[in-house]
């Protein structure tokens, strides 16, 4: 990357190339077709295009490229969850992360700056010291921090909170940190788009043709396809896409709500969050302030925005740094999440042979994208779900052998 | 969705509610497999339209049945639990004897 700056950046005659084509005609067939082109999608096609040779591939996107839950997340980049399967899954995430300008070739302005958890009460920080253990058992930088170590790590902080929040003490994880989004997503959608992958968007998927326990056919708006195999990274829509599929997913859709204020001097170098007051700050590159919080308390299958849940992340942010109550706020948005029973999603085999899935991504989705892209593809390429991946099976929901994720997931990213 | 007609208190605004998801369809204990089991827990409707909820009027912790459709975030209707079993439950008589054996 360096060099290639070098290379183009000084001579002042370098054109710039478009990175996404545009949509062509759809084909008659395809080897792998994946549904959805957000973050998810396009690292799978990227995968499958560069390490496993598989180049005839659709990506279907019913809007427009990354325009779901990847343009509308916060950002947050973390593996600091309590059981072995997720933290082994999040760690490789994030060093996936470490890497992706240098893979894509396209800078995606990842900023390690580490995460700190709020503990309020001492039951927090007996299960901070938990997560800490688990974490640093699984090989990842995490510790429990006093209130001395708080208050040096994010000076601004306001510690006593009037004496009902009082910060007793933190989870400090050095490996967490941001990412910018969209480049992300359009980082792999040039890798994929450059290798053959076609990017279909405004391609909405109406109906399946299902051949006894297989997928012949994909319906879609601009004509039917017939595809070897498939991938479901619908996002907000993977219930309903996965129902027109006759695959019934435990999963209930909940509106997230965010904000940013207007820029501001930096302040804040380390991703704050408290799942005591439902927020968490974090400073963009621009200097506005990201507010985000738990999903709405109802589900819907709209992106409406409520007056309730801004207060409520308001009140959070101007407990935790008073000076923020001047603050204007420059922008709102809600994304649609699918939330699993336990926070935890789902990949892998659907009781269709070549249709498989990635979706239960609820909240903390963005996170997983290159991971879940690299082993998704290895699971299409060698029809077998890969190892990482087998105990975020469907089935463990008739097994009941659950992945509780829910204290390392809700409200605290 | 700003006002909610609670049966019991009438119109009352939203932020004074609790949504305790949809209504499950009911389970017998003595049948059911594994698999049964599995969707009970799990698998609760997520159609995007009107979906049968239990809600709660928080400070006065009275539960009750609201048809809401999920696509306009507004309230179809609202009424007793009663109505939706056909028949009115009444508390099952407790006895000092039950409670202290």
């Amino acid at each position: 990357m360096p060099l290639t700056l070098l290379k183009y950046g000084l001579p002042g005659d370098h054109v710039p190339t478009r990175d996404i084509p545009p949509t062509p005609d759809l084909k008659r067939s395809y080897d792998v077709a994946i549904i959805g082109g957000g973050g998810h999608g396009l690292a799978a096609a990227h995968y499958l295009s560069k390490y496993h040779g598989i180049r005839n591939v659709a990506v279907l996107e019913k809007g427009y490229l990354a325009g779901g839950n990847t343009a509308r997340n916060t950002t947050t980049i973390r593996s600091n969850y309590i059981t072995n399967q997720s933290i082994r899954f999040y760690k490789e995430a994030v060093s996936l992360y470490e890497s992706m300008s240098h893979e894509l070739n396209f800078n995606v302005m990842f900023s390690q700056r580490g995460q700190l958890t709020l503990a309020h009460s001492d039951s927090t920080l007996r299960s901070f010291h938990l997560r800490a253990e688990m974490g640093r058992h699984n090989g990842t930088r995490i510790s429990v921090v006093d209130q001395q170590q708080v208050r040096e790590l994010c000076p601004h902080l306001n510690m006593d909170m009037g004496g009902q929040h009082e910060v007793v003490g933190g989870l400090w994880h050095e490996d967490g940190g941001t990412a910018r989004h969209d480049a992300v997503a359009w980082g792999y959608a040039a890798q994929a788009s450059g290798r053959g992958v076609e990017i279909h968007q405004r391609t909405e998927v109406q109906g399946f043709d299902i051949a006894g326990d297989r997928v012949a056919a994909i319906r879609t708006n601009r004509g039917t396809i017939r595809v070897g195999q498939v991938i479901q990274a619908a996002g907000g829509l993977n219930e309903q896409v996965a129902r027109m599929a006759g695959i019934e997913l435990p999963i209930r859709c909940f509106p997230l709500q965010a904000m940013v204020t207007q820029p501001l001097k930096p302040f804040l170098n380390t991703l704050v969050s408290s799942a005591n007051l439902h927020t968490y700050l974090v400073q963009s590159s621009r200097g506005e302030i990201v507010i985000g919080g738990g999903s709405d308390p109802y589900q819907l299958a709209a992106t409406r925005s409520t007056l309730d849940l801004k207060e409520q992340l308001a009140h959070g942010a101007v407990q935790l740094f008073p000076f923020l109550h001047n603050v204007k706020l420059l922008r709102q948005w809600a994304g649609i999440t699918d939330m699993t029973p336990d926070y935890t999603p789902i990949m892998g085999a659907s009781p269709l042979k070549n249709y498989w899935l990635d979706c239960g991504w609820g909240t903390w989705g963005f996170k997983a994208t290159p991971v879940a892209g690299k082993y998704m593809a290895e699971t299409v390429a060698r029809e077998r779900v890969a190892d990482i991946l087998q105990p975020f099976s469907l089935k463990r929901f008739e097994t009941i052998s659950l992945i509780n994720e829910m204290g390392a997931t809700a409200a605290s990213h | 969705m700003k006002i909610m007609n609670c049966p019991f208190n009438g119109p009352r605004n939203s932020s004074e509610f609790t949504c305790f998801g949809p209504v499950r369809p009911p389970i017998d204990p003595d049948t059911a497999d594994d698999a049964a089991w599995s969707r009970h827990m799990f698998q609760l409707d997520n159609t995007p339209g009107v979906i049968r909820e239990w809600w709660r009027h928080t400070p006065s912790n009275y539960f009750f049945i609201a048809e809401r459709n999920t696509v306009t975030d507004e309230i179809v209707a609202t009424y007793e639990p009663a109505a939706l079993h056909g028949k009115a439950i009444t508390p099952k008589e407790i006895t000092p004897k039950e409670i202290m054996p």
